[in-house]
């Protein structure tokens, strides 16, 4: 921070290509998108006009805020200055400075740390709407809000978990650190990178604002002809997940070509840290399934905007395509939450096991076998919708089947642990409950796999409490691992261990006693997103509600961590704190730009850890029996 | 040194707990959990369930006591950090794992096959069940639009009714529909869910086997009022049945005659917000 740059005023560095204007030209570009939306005159848009409704003039106004926010950001100068005929750089807003966190920064540390922050945000948001709605269910009948408001309140919690946790750990840490573990400099596309947050930015933004045209009451699915009567807060909803998909897309393209083809020399497959195969697993899966919900969503947007029929009956459309195209998006999408933080938990635990990963070929099986079924098993979401009642055995044992890869993930942190010497350290608590969590995630999981057990627990808080143990015991616990393991390289700066010890043990109790709770309930017949429940179940409901208070509260145990740590005390960590031997510890910290001064050559896997076997001394040659 | 074998401590904890555990669990657990067996879906499901369990107790007791065992046993505190040992694999282990997860996932799909061949367990298979029941069954057209149910037997003049009562020990046959946007008509004790999908007719099986009264909820969101979609059925005697069916055909008759015929699907117009 010397020199010119920062000698200018303040608001002189304001001006530039920064997310200042970008939020300008975003409110700008809204704005035209609704005066343009409100000059298309139709007989079928008359309606929309008399009712203020009018689903092309907001879509319209999304569309050119995304562009004004995108331009404001500076990523049309790329563009621009390679057709004038200018040399091709990777320079943007790599000079340093606070500045770059705040603007298309084609540093992948930087990108990391923006996702970081990002992410945190609306994790944080959707973990209050999480708060409203147990706040709500504290009594049988509505009290806080009305219906409409809980079923928004439900949408957005579930929305923006599903939406910007996809990218909750590629997004922080495999753009920051696949680089550093395969020995890169860079992502394989910089541009792309940066865009991919600022994408997943502008679309949590854009969720937001269905507040202020009324929410919407369909929940995360979405599902149709629901979503055709829906007030216009939808179209929100619609723009969300599509600019989701398209920044898991760009994320996923990113992340395969990197790792393809940027590793260091002598980094085989077979030497490539397992976090990295999680990370290019659920980039597969993003590439291959994101585009097929952008296609949806496309369509739901068509039909509301300019009535096409795709999803409705009574015009020869079909329900049942939603839901197909939904779930064979929204499939791969809960295992592809999953996945990153089984390749974070397997990484982590050799470093504080003090021992190689034990059974590495057998881990990346099991990730990519996910990885690969978990594209044959969308239609156990629709066991009792009366689709293909005769393929449902086959859906009850693909599903089924993908415990077998599972238990392989299983099996090598059992081995890995075996014989190790364990220190608890905090990020390895939040790896060991993580297979507590998602141990109970995956046995519901065939429960509901199981059609008989399903039809008595589809669309239940039985589901509720399963993928809420998949993915927020799964993932988010593997994201606080990362967060608690990786800050100490991100920051300089390591975060207070006592501090976190308190966070891992009222997280872990808390989250247990939030959604153990929830089977019992969906048993005893009470069905997702309803503001009102039969009296008997309160007492169970109150506790589920109280837990998740406390929950809530462990969340502010962390930040209050993050603050104390990171802002307060900033005692500088220890270059490499856990003896890790993953390359990323080898660099300095900070990280330099180019993150390596010279090209590294790896000649083994990163879990060389543990004394390798003395050879045992061969006993003293007998003595020869005496003959006779 | 001498090492203890952790591997023999470690099965005899674990036979011993799941020895323990697992009659528990299967005998005394399984058999108060809902949807309790008071109809041929709701007793699908429940054995279901008790096997699973059945299943799972004996594993999750093994990961437990594996994960307390080695947490407790191999843990080391402060610094300096010791090494563990640098073994990689044991490719003995491989294969007895693969096998044993793959017989189980077999064993589990196969028996939930069964299960779900008698009549479907009560979930909605769509028009052309591939399971159904056989002999005398009582049809039944549940009715989802927003946000209430209702209820035709088209074997008795077709008649509309608000409320459910099925006589007992009697094989029903729901069609269940929506007329407007995806309902899910969930009644737990009875043990039938099927989503009501406009313009698609949902059959589900179901047998009765004692007199009841069930609650029933819409299970898939369907806008506003869905938490307020609930409703009460009863399962009566096979003649209280007809004498409350004849009264509700003698009730509604003026209503009868305007209804559109019975069919197993009705075309309303589209919930259009405009056009």
């Amino acid at each position: 921070m010397t020199g010119t740059v920062s000698a200018r005023p303040l608001w002189r560095r304001l001006i530039g290509f920064n997310l200042l204007w970008g939020i300008v030209l975003g409110i700008v570009g809204f704005y035209f998108g609704w005066w343009l939306g409100h000059q298309i005159h139709a007989e079928s848009l008359s309606f929309f006009e008399s009712t203020n409704q009018n689903d092309v003039a907001l879509m319209l106004g999304y569309v050119f805020a995304l562009v004004g926010f995108l331009v404001g950001l500076g990523f049309l100068n790329y563009p621009l200055s390679r057709m004038r005929g200018h040399r091709a750089t990777q320079a943007e807003k790599e000079e340093g400075g606070v500045g770059r966190y705040f603007t298309l920064c084609t540093d992948h540390k930087v990108v990391g740390i923006q996702y970081l922050v990002g992410i945190g945000f609306f994790f944080f948001i959707g973990g209050m709407n999480a708060m409203l709605i147990r706040a709500e269910l504290l009594r049988p009948s509505p009290q806080l809000f009305g219906a409409g408001n809980y079923l928004t309140l439900v949408g957005l919690h579930g929305t923006m978990m599903m939406g910007i946790m996809t990218s909750g750990i590629l997004g922080p840490f495999a753009n920051y650190f696949l680089p550093l573990m395969i020995g890169a400099r860079r992502m394989a596309f910089p541009r792309v990178e940066s865009l991919t947050f600022w994408l997943l930015m502008a679309a949590g933004a854009i969720l937001m604002t269905t507040l202020l045209f009324g929410g919407f009451p369909t929940g995360w699915t979405g599902y149709a002809p629901l979503n055709d009567e829906a007030n216009y807060g939808f179209d929100s909803y619609i723009f969300f997940f599509a600019l989701v998909g398209l920044s898991m897309t760009l994320l996923g393209v990113n992340m395969i070509v990197t790792t393809i083809t940027m590793r260091a020399p002598g980094l085989t497959w077979g030497r490539l840290p397992i976090f990295c195969w999680g990370a290019i697993s659920t980039a597969l899966l993003m590439v291959l399934a994101a585009p097929v919900l952008i296609a949806a969503l496309l369509m739901v947007a068509f039909d509301r905007g300019v009535q096409t029929s795709f999803f409705l009956s009574s015009a020869g459309g079909s329900p049942y395509l939603f839901q197909n195209l939904f779930w064979f998006f929204g499939h791969p999408e809960v295992y592809l939450l999953a996945l990153p933080g089984f390749g974070i938990v397997l990484e982590l635990l050799p470093v504080f096991a003090r021992k190689p990963l034990w059974g590495y070929r057998i881990a990346v099986a099991g990730i990519v076998g996910v990885a690969l079924l978990s594209f044959f098993v969308w239609q156990h979401h629709l066991f009792v919708s009366g689709l293909n009642s005769s393929l449902r055995p086959f859906y009850m044992f693909s599903t089924e089947a993908i415990s077998v890869p599972t238990g392989l993930i299983f099996l090598c942190g059992m081995g890995t642990l075996w014989r190790a010497k364990i220190r608890y350290r905090v990020p390895m608590l939040f790896c060991l409950a993580w297979f507590f969590n998602f141990f109970i995630g995956g046995a519901s999981g065939v429960f509901l796999s199981d059609v008989p057990s399903d039809v008595a627990t589809h669309g239940s808080f039985f589901v509720m409490a399963h993928f809420h143990y998949t993915i927020m015991g799964g993932l988010v616990f593997a994201f606080f691992a990362a967060i608690y393991y990786w800050v100490p390289k991100m920051f300089g700066i390591a975060l207070n261990e006592r501090l976190g010890k308190i966070h891992f043990w009222t997280m872990f109790i808390s989250f247990n006693s939030t959604f153990a709770p929830l089977f019992a309930l969906g048993l005893m017949g009470m069905p997702r997103r309803v503001v009102t429940y039969p009296s008997n179940l309160q007492p169970l409901n109150d506790w589920v509600s109280v837990s998740a208070f406390v929950l809530g509260a462990s969340m502010l145990l962390f930040l209050a961590n993050v603050v104390y740590s990171l802002v307060i005390v900033r005692k500088p960590a220890p270059a490499n704190p856990w003896d890790s031997h993953s390359l990323e510890w080898q660099t300095p910290t900070p990280v330099p730009l180019e993150n390596f001064d010279r090209q590294p050559v790896i000649d083994s896997d990163p879990y060389d850890y543990g004394v390798p076997p003395v050879p045992v001394p061969l006993p003293p040659p007998a003595e020869a029996p005496a003959p006779g | 040194m001498n090492e203890p074998n952790h591997m023999r401590r470690i099965a005899i904890i674990w036979f011993a707990l799941s020895v323990i555990l697992t009659p528990i669990v299967v005998a005394v657990i399984a058999p108060t959990l809902p949807p309790g067996d008071a109809t041929s879906a709701a007793d699908n499901q429940l054995s279901d369930d008790t096997l699973l369990l059945g299943i799972v107790t004996p594993i999750a007791v093994a990961m437990i006591v594996y994960f307390a065992y080695t947490m407790i046993v191999f843990r080391r505190r402060g610094e300096p950090t010791e090494e563990g040992p640098a073994t990689r694999d044991n490719r003995a282990v491989h294969i007895p794992w693969l096998v044993g997860t793959t017989a189980i996932v077999l064993f589990l799909a196969t028996f939930g096959t069964v299960e779900l061949a008698d009549a479907g367990a009560g979930g909605g298979e769509g028009p052309e069940p591939a399971f159904k029941m056989t002999g005398d069954v009582l049809p039944v057209q549940v009715i989802a639009q927003q946000w209430e149910f209702t209820y035709r037997y088209p074997t008795y003049g077709g008649v509309e009714t608000a409320h459910l009562e099925l006589p007992v020990d009697k094989n029903v046959e729901f069609h269940v529909t929506s007329l407007d946007v995806i309902h899910s008509f969930w009644a737990p004790r009875l043990g039938v869910k099927a989503d009501a999908n406009p313009g698609v007719d949902n059959v589900a099986f179901v047998k009765p086997w004692q007199e009841m009264s069930f609650d029933i909820r819409c299970s898939e969101l369907c806008g506003l009022w869905h938490g307020y979609m609930f409703d009460t059925g009863q399962v009566v005697s096979e003649s209280a049945f007809e004498e409350w069916i004849h009264e509700q055909q003698r009730t509604f008759a003026p209503a009868t005659k305007f209804l559109p015929k019975y069919s197993t699907q009705y075309f309303p117009e589209p919930e259009r917000r405009a056009g």
